[in-house]
């Protein structure tokens, strides 16, 4: 064979390490990576010689020498700024693996990018100079890559060369970070001095300058990490990405083995809809497998016909995933619209879209401190707890466990920008039954109205099949006054003349209700508030279904009224007011005056229900 | 556990995407430009739906242009793989005799490539559209995502793209804005070269040296296709041995000096050489940021 030949297939059985980079401004992280990329020999020539020139544009070095920083910054506009503002991707080998580097930066407001490199990282490399020691950038930048469940730290203390490769400084530094380390679940530590601008111990050891240190360069550490336990390899989970149906006889599920592993004759389970068969072929374009492991991309034939589509989750019969509609999860936040509790996103999990909704949040880190406080949103680039509820459940593990279950990607829905990044945690306050944050009862009200409104499921008639053959939409009517009979006269009076220009109308009568569907509250606190809570929950039901719906509440007061508009959210009220006494209790009701005759009164009604195109024109 | 070689996760990778992106897409469609990278790019898809057929057409925008040894391969490629294809050019510009001699290369590019492309992108009202980009190719693509998101002028705006975190992407979009993926945003040059070679997968003549009818132009050898090669007073083609890095437009694409005919020869003239490979595009020296700057525009 000759030396290419062993140069591709050696080139080819190489293992992969993903590494991201972390440091403050200036402390020489583009140097480094340009110095890998240079000393590593793929820095092609004709860069280079690009590179001279515009290193005498824009270049920070001295005269004559290389600013390897300028290698790397890729978009014009940080060119000028002189700062990256972007996760950039970088490649390089050596003879034992290939890397990959998300070069991220490291200014303050970029925790977004950072955990955007982070997540596909098995090593972070944090440079700290050594002028400063453990700054607050660095004790962020260890925080997050903790965060993402990073388990290889390589603290590399940089710019050794201008205090004379001081032993001491190094020692104080790495006792510094150790220290601030223990605080962190990153179970993989390990130090270098360096010159990044001088190439001191980067590439091969330099005993000369650093004779007290005696561990390997930094690029010895990249080569020989061990990252092969880093991987879920006991949970197998196969989310569904595509069903492969080339003829009648061949159904393959098509999709990549995201954890563990999987074998021809083995059980398995398909979420949701629990069936269970057995694994016949592990198809591949290369041929059948004997088994498939992560990552492998792989098409499952399963035993038993099983309807199953894109989304789905196949699992071991005996090892399933967590199942459910409602978990916690620390977030990172990426958008410039704020998150807040109630809240509303679509999130992308397992190869599938849910419809979710932020129940509360619980409390926000501070990326600097690691101090939890109470927040009342999260902007861009910060960090928090949250309980997040879904429309369908999830199948997943906690990130700890297994990073491809347990992440999740928050999208807007209306922009749909990605919103958030978010890691779901083991400790599960929403299992405990946990106290609901309490609020006062308008906040409780409308988180009531939130959740009711999200888990609302229609059926298959839409509010628009329903005007075109009703001619006419929903609505609920509260009539009110301060004489009993009078309010419940107006309302079956109302009720009979819509009914008599052909259009659906139901009049209830207060009675009715605390004798029926009122008839279990007990405790006379309360009552009445449950009574108003059924009131206003049957108005959202039938204003749904499309009906005029009319009821009397004689002397109703402002609260009450409150309420009840709260209730029939997404739908408003009409509120009709029998004589002007009762105008001041509910202001922007429609007043009648008592005096006319009852057939002028309900005339007006009707105008402003045509008015608020509830029935057509030509009605009235 | 993580026993894969890197170039079997890169394939698993690009596979993983390729289904991620059906499984998102109302209606994708794969630009395909021919050269290498779109060769692999075909494989990879193949493999990503074996044993079932690609469910999207590839798409090649003729600039009218191109070298006729590209235009024989695509046609006979595609016949032996059982691709459809769809072949468009920006019919004006060749009414209008559009060309890199009158018009310059950075005004033909645009018209007969990057509009040329988003007239067919807009007649086929595609929302997501594979591409064979890779981050290692040139700096404005280093930091290009894999799902990398177009407004509805088809524009990339690198303040607009969304993060992307693990191997979760997000395609979703609003009506008449896109997505465009490239499945092999982590391959290089050499794995590219390497997957080729393993996999025997078929690549344009060119790429191989042979003797070609050559002029040296601005310090490139420019073949002469056809005759309708403009040449300049005093140029005169003269036979050379010579193949090509990166394969386009051929008033446009340099040639270089080499005696490889095999992929080993190649790679073994890359190691030694080092002159990355798109320096033989000529339209990469418009100027400083030229890249970025068609990138913006709509250029893929």
């Amino acid at each position: 064979m000759s030396t290419t030949d062993t140069f591709l297939n050696e080139h080819e059985n190489k293992h992969l390490l993903r590494f991201i980079t972390c440091g403050s401004v200036d402390d020489g992280k583009s140097t480094l990576i340009g110095r890998l990329l240079y000393d590593s020999k793929l820095i092609y020539e004709d860069q280079l010689s690009s590179l001279q020139d515009a290193s005498e544009k824009n270049g920070t070095t001295g005269v004559g020498e290389i600013d390897y920083a300028l290698l790397l910054d890729g978009l014009k506009a940080e060119r000028e700024q002189g700062i990256t503002i972007d996760v950039a991707y970088r490649y390089f080998s050596t003879p034992q693996r290939k890397f990959i580097i998300a070069d991220t930066p490291g200014h303050e407001q970029y925790t977004r990018n950072m955990a955007t490199g982070a997540s596909t990282a098995n090593l972070a490399v944090i440079l700290i100079d050594a002028r400063y020691g453990v700054v607050t950038q660095t004790r962020r930048h260890a925080f997050i890559a903790s965060l993402l469940g990073i388990k290889h730290l390589l603290v590399a203390v940089n710019k050794m060369d201008i205090g004379g490769y001081n032993e001491e400084t190094y020692l104080t530094i790495r006792q510094a970070f150790s220290d601030f380390a223990e605080t962190l679940d990153i179970p993989d530590v390990r130090f270098v001095p360096i010159s990044a601008l001088k190439g001191t111990n980067v590439v091969s050891r330099s005993p000369d300058l650093t004779p007290w240190y005696t561990g390997p360069a930094l690029l010895e550490l990249l080569e020989t990490v061990d990252v092969s336990q880093d991987i879920n390899t006991r949970d197998f989970r196969f989310p569904v990405q595509v069903v492969i149906r080339p003829h009648l006889n061949f159904r393959g599920f098509a999709g990549t083995v995201v954890s563990g592993k999987i074998k021809p004759g083995e059980r398995i389970r398909v979420l949701p809809s629990n069936t269970t068969s057995v694994v016949k072929r592990i198809v591949t374009a290369d041929g059948d497998l004997a088994e498939a492991a992560a990552p492998q991309a792989v098409a499952l034939e399963l035993a038993d016909e099983v309807d199953i589509s894109s989304g789905d989750m196949i699992v071991h019969d005996n090892n399933l995933p967590r199942v459910k509609d409602r978990f916690e999860a620390v977030v990172i936040w990426m958008s410039e619209t704020p998150l807040r509790a109630g809240a509303q996103y679509v999130l992308r999990h397992a190869g599938r879209f849910v419809k979710a909704r932020v129940e509360a949040l619980l409390y926000a880190i501070d990326v600097n401190s690691m101090q939890q406080s109470a927040a009342s949103e999260l902007s861009l680039n910060n960090i928090g707890r949250v309980v997040v509820e879904t429309t369908q459940p999830l199948f997943f593990d906690p990130y700890s466990e297994n990073h491809a279950t347990g992440s999740v990607v928050f999208v807007d829905p209306i922009s749909n920008v990605t919103a958030g990044a978010a890691m779901v945690t083991d400790n599960v306050f929403v299992d405990a039954g946990a106290p609901r944050v309490v609020g006062d009862a308008d906040t409780l009200l409308r988180d009531h109205v939130e959740r009711r409104e999200f888990h609302w499921e229609t059926g298959w008639v839409s509010a628009k099949d329903r005007l075109v053959r009703n001619r006419h939409v929903g609505k609920t009517v509260i009539v009110t006054g301060t004489s009993a009979q009078a309010v419940q006269t107006f309302g079956k009076e109302l009720e009979q003349r819509l009914f008599k220009l052909n259009l659906n109308s139901y009049y209830l009568g207060f009675s009715s209700l605390s004798r029926g569907l009122a008839s279990d509250v007990q405790d006379n606190r309360s009552e009445r508030d449950a009574q108003i809570q059924r009131l206003g929950e049957l108005a959202r039901i039938l204003t749904d279904a499309g009906l005029i719906f009319i009821t009397a509440l004689p002397a109703a007061d402002a609260y009450t009224i409150e309420r009840l508009r709260g209730l029939n959210q997404p739908n408003e009220l009409l509120v009709v007011a029998l004589g002007e006494s009762t105008k001041h209790v509910v202001p922007d009701a429609v007043t009648i005056d008592e005096t006319l005759a009852v057939e002028r009164r309900v005339d007006s009604v009707l105008g402003v229900l045509a008015d608020q195109r509830v029935i057509p024109d030509y009605c009235i | 556990m993580n026993t894969l070689s890197q170039l079997k996760q890169l394939e698993a990778e690009s596979i993983h995407i390729f289904r991620d992106a059906v499984s998102q897409a109302q209606n994708p469609i794969l630009l395909y430009s021919i050269g290498k990278d779109s060769s692999v790019l075909v494989r990879l898809a193949q493999k990503a739906f074996y044993p079932g057929r690609l469910p999207f057409k590839l798409l090649h925008i003729d600039s009218t242009w191109k070298f006729r040894e590209m235009i024989a391969f695509r046609d006979r490629f595609c016949t032996e793989q059982g691709l459809d294809l769809i072949v468009h050019s920006n019919e004006q510009g060749r009414a209008d005799g559009v060309n890199p001699f009158d018009y310059g290369s950075r005004k033909y590019t645009d018209l007969m490539k990057t509009q040329a492309l988003l007239q067919a992108l807009k007649a086929g009202k595609y929302d997501l559209a594979f591409g064979g980009a890779r981050r290692d190719e040139e700096k404005s693509r280093a930091k290009e995502r894999v799902f990398s998101f177009r407004d509805k002028h088809q524009q990339w705006d690198p303040k607009s793209q969304r993060p992307e975190l693990w191997n979760i992407y997000n395609a979703r979009v609003n009506p008449e804005e896109s997505v465009r993926v490239f499945p092999l945003s982590n391959w290089t040059e050499t794995d590219i070269w390497q997957y080729i070679r393993i996999e025997r997968i078929p690549i344009v003549p060119l790429y191989f040296a042979a003797p070609r009818p050559v002029v040296e132009r601005d310090g490139q050898w420019i073949m002469v296709d056809d005759d309708r090669m403009r040449l300049h007073p005093g140029e005169h083609p003269v036979e050379k041995v010579v193949r090509f890095r990166t394969l386009g437009c051929y008033p446009l694409t340099g040639a270089v000096e080499s005696t490889a005919t095999t992929i080993e020869e190649i790679v073994a003239e890359t190691l030694q050489v080092r002159v990355s490979e798109r320096s033989t595009r000529v339209i990469d020296h418009d100027g400083d940021s030229s890249m970025e700057q068609k990138k913006r525009e709509g250029y893929f």
